[in-house]
């Protein structure tokens, strides 16, 4: 039997006690998976995984507080789950997790350099090798390693971390470029390479464009103030309204602080951006920050608690008397 | 109209530096894998194989923009007394959007009902839609997210163009809509278009016979009203949202604002922003009641609005212009297609039930 199919009976066997299973089924052509939320066993039939399957499912979790739902998880996704746990934010009971290996998922940005315009790609196939594309200019083939997100290239936890069921074969942890300090590869070595001033300019420039439309923080599973976050408060206003980089800038900067310690690299905000800013980097800068200050990784362990959560009178890599 | 001419592929840029001299030109620019509006400076190419990310809708809505400045001023004889001198900011420039598909341009269709009725005009908006020209670009081909036709649209719609494109081998064939186009087309690099107009309305039938048949969504408006209070079927079918606001933001058609001060000590400024339905903040009210509390009764709103309140209210027309790009680049791919079928379905399936009873 396929992981799939095993995945579907697991679903259907616990459906019964829970509200609904978030999982994913076909979009609205070849290249789009879309969250799907099962409710009946018919509903499970459509149920659908592979590298389309985007999206972080663990998102929708910290809105269902108190019910009893399931939730089918890959491995980094289910370090956004761990990490709602670990703030509470997620009761562990009231959640039954059904994990999965994953081999890996397509950076839809990506399949658009070789494709062009993704709006008219017909069919997609993929092998442990390729990804096929079918468009009206004819077939396009992408190697799976110029295809897959940044994050699958040095993925540590193809498998779920935490799970009631698990579905399919655990994969060994992938190989390849380190993903500790070096994590965030080139991206991150040439920002960090820039001079200040360069660098605001890269910001500036690649800002232009936001919208503030604010996908990327409704998509991050660790942002959880929602309806009352900072970037919509008027009384204090925190951000101004203009429709200026430096205001948009400020809000990433907001963001990428309010995640220090929590972000678990899944990269759903720069995923969710219309426009395609490359706002994780922000994101890789201060995880690698937190690495080397605290040796630590959000959402790994259940027990753990958060650098920020909790106080050190002498931090062991901050040496603050020699300041 | 005047007769059709013809701009070889190669003259492009010509066109668009000779346009620049008179106009702002607008248009569709490669920023990272991305294809968004920006002023033509000649240094790139406009990207023309694919809709950008954003309609044009930045060149007469702006995201933010500036109504006016204030400034108070102490009465010296009586300082407790305060004067405020206000002052209008208006600028609008000549502008050309190039480029765009007809369907980001007749997305304006939308905002002149609301901004620039018989009854009521809105002098910001109306300043910047007067000297807003838009050449758009014909689609050849429709792409998976395009719903147009359902709407009442097509591919090579020109009710919201000045003048319409087609592409055509090795160049375009130009069509002045009106004579505010015409006005633009007296350029030497413009050629007569001869056969190539033949050609051009082949390319456009074929485009809008490749759109698969269009359901009839002449009910929508009726439907979601009866499913107006069914928030078990807006819990469902808004599920998925994140209830980001990419969707309104994104949308050629979206138009609500919000009106807010900037203060700096004794002066500021008034500040027009885009809002959006998809927002907690869009119907709070000052108690703290929000009539719309969560994304289901949001979404309900932004579907409601486009296929049912507006068409209600500007005679059967429909607050969306079929572009598909709240479909294509939401992040998890709610799709609003699906909702208004799924509505005018469930509102049918309301109505047989009752007739049994
Ligand atoms: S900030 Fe981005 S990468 Fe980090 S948890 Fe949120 S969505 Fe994931
Ligand atoms: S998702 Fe992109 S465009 Fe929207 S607010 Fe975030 S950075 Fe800006
Ligand atoms: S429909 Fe999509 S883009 Fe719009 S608010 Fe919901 S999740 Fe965001
Ligand atoms: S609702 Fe969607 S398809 Fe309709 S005009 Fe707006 S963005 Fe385009």
């Amino acid at each position: 039997m396929s992981a799939l199919e095993m995945l579907k009976d697991k679903i259907r066997e616990a459906l019964p006690s829970l509200e609904f299973v978030i999982g994913w089924e076909q979009g609205f052509d070849a290249l789009h998976a879309t969250p799907f939320f099962m409710r009946t066993a018919e509903d499970v039939e459509k149920l659908v995984f592979g590298p389309l399957c985007v999206h972080n499912l663990s998102t929708y979790l910290p809105s269902f507080r108190g019910r009893k739902v399931g939730i089918v998880l890959k491995g980094c996704d289910s370090r956004g789950a761990i990490e709602l746990m670990q703030e509470k934010l997620v009761e562990r009971e009231n959640v039954v997790i059904f994990g999965l290996p994953c081999s890996g998922v397509a950076d839809l940005a990506k399949l658009g350099r070789f494709a062009g315009d993704l709006d008219r790609v017909l069919a997609v196939t993929w092998d442990d090798e390729t990804f096929v594309l079918t468009t009206p200019a004819g077939e396009v083939r992408v190697p799976r390693e110029a295809a897959l997100a940044d994050k699958c290239l040095t993925c540590q936890f193809p498998n779920a971390l935490e799970a009631d069921h698990f579905a399919g074969e655990p994969l060994p942890p992938a190989t390849g470029p380190d993903m500790g300090s070096d994590r965030g590869g080139e991206e991150l070595a040439a920002l960090e390479a820039m001079a200040p001033a360069d660098l605001m300019a890269y910001w500036a420039e690649a800002m232009e464009r936001c919208i503030r439309c604010y996908a990327c923080r409704n998509a991050c599973p660790m942002c959880v103030c929602r309806d009352h976050c900072i970037a919509h408060r008027r009384d204090l206003q925190w951000l101004g309204q203009d429709d200026t980089p430096r205001e948009k800038l400020m809000f990433q900067l907001i963001h990428t602080l309010h995640l220090a310690g929590r972000c678990t690299e899944c990269g759903e905000c720069q995923r969710a951006c219309p426009v395609g800013i490359p706002i994780l980097a922000l994101r890789r800068k201060m995880n690698r920050v937190i690495r080397e200050l605290f040796d630590y990784q959000a959402g790994l362990d259940l027990q753990a608690v958060p650098p920020l959560f909790t106080f050190q009178v002498e931090e062991a890599n901050i040496e603050e008397r020699k300041w | 109209m005047s007769a059709a001419a013809y701009l070889p592929a190669p003259r492009l840029g010509e066109w668009l530096k000779e346009l620049s001299g008179r106009y702002l030109v607008l248009a569709p620019q490669a920023r990272g894998d991305t294809v968004v509006f920006a002023p033509f400076t000649g240094d790139a190419e406009p990207v023309l194989d694919r809709d950008a990310a954003m309609p044009p809708k930045q060149a007469v809505f702006p995201a933010t923009e500036e109504l006016l400045r204030y400034r108070r001023v102490k009465d010296p004889e009586d300082p407790g007394k305060v004067d405020v001198e206000v002052s209008a900011s208006l600028r609008a420039v000549e502008t050309v959007v190039f480029g765009a598909k007809p369907c980001g341009a007749r997305g304006f269709l939308a905002y002149d009902r609301v901004f620039r009725s018989p009854a009521i005009s809105d002098p910001y908006y109306a300043a910047r839609r007067a000297k807003t020209l838009f050449i758009t670009m014909a689609c050849a081909a429709p792409g998976n997210s395009c719903f147009c036709h359902w709407v009442g649209s097509g591919p090579s719609d020109s009710s919201g163009s000045d003048i319409l494109l087609t592409p055509v081998a090795d160049g375009f064939v130009v069509q002045a809509v009106n004579e505010r186009g015409e006005e633009l087309m007296n350029s030497p690099l413009l050629e007569p278009a001869g056969t190539r107009e033949a050609k051009a309305r082949e390319i456009q039938d074929a485009a809008a016979k490749a759109l698969p048949a269009a359901p009839d969504i002449s009910r929508a408006k009726d439907s979601l009203m009866a499913v107006f209070e069914d928030l078990a079927f807006w819990e469902e079918v808004s599920a998925k949202c994140i209830s980001c606001g990419a969707c309104t933001y994104l949308c050629p058609t979206c138009y609500c604002f919000d009106i807010g001060d900037e203060d700096k000590g004794m002066s500021g400024r008034r500040l027009r922003t885009w809002d959006n339905c998809m927002s907690f903040r869009f119907t709070l009210e000052a108690s703290g009641h929000n009539p719309r509390p969560t994304k289901a009764h949001r979404l309900r709103n932004r579907v409601g609005h486009k296929f049912s309140y507006y068409p209600a209210l500007h005679g059967g027309a429909v607050a969306c212009c079929g572009c598909g790009r709240c479909v294509r680049l939401c992040p998890v791919s709610v799709d609003i297609r699906e909702i208004v079928l799924a509505a005018i379905a469930r509102a049918a399936r309301v109505r047989e039930e009752s007739a049994h009873d």
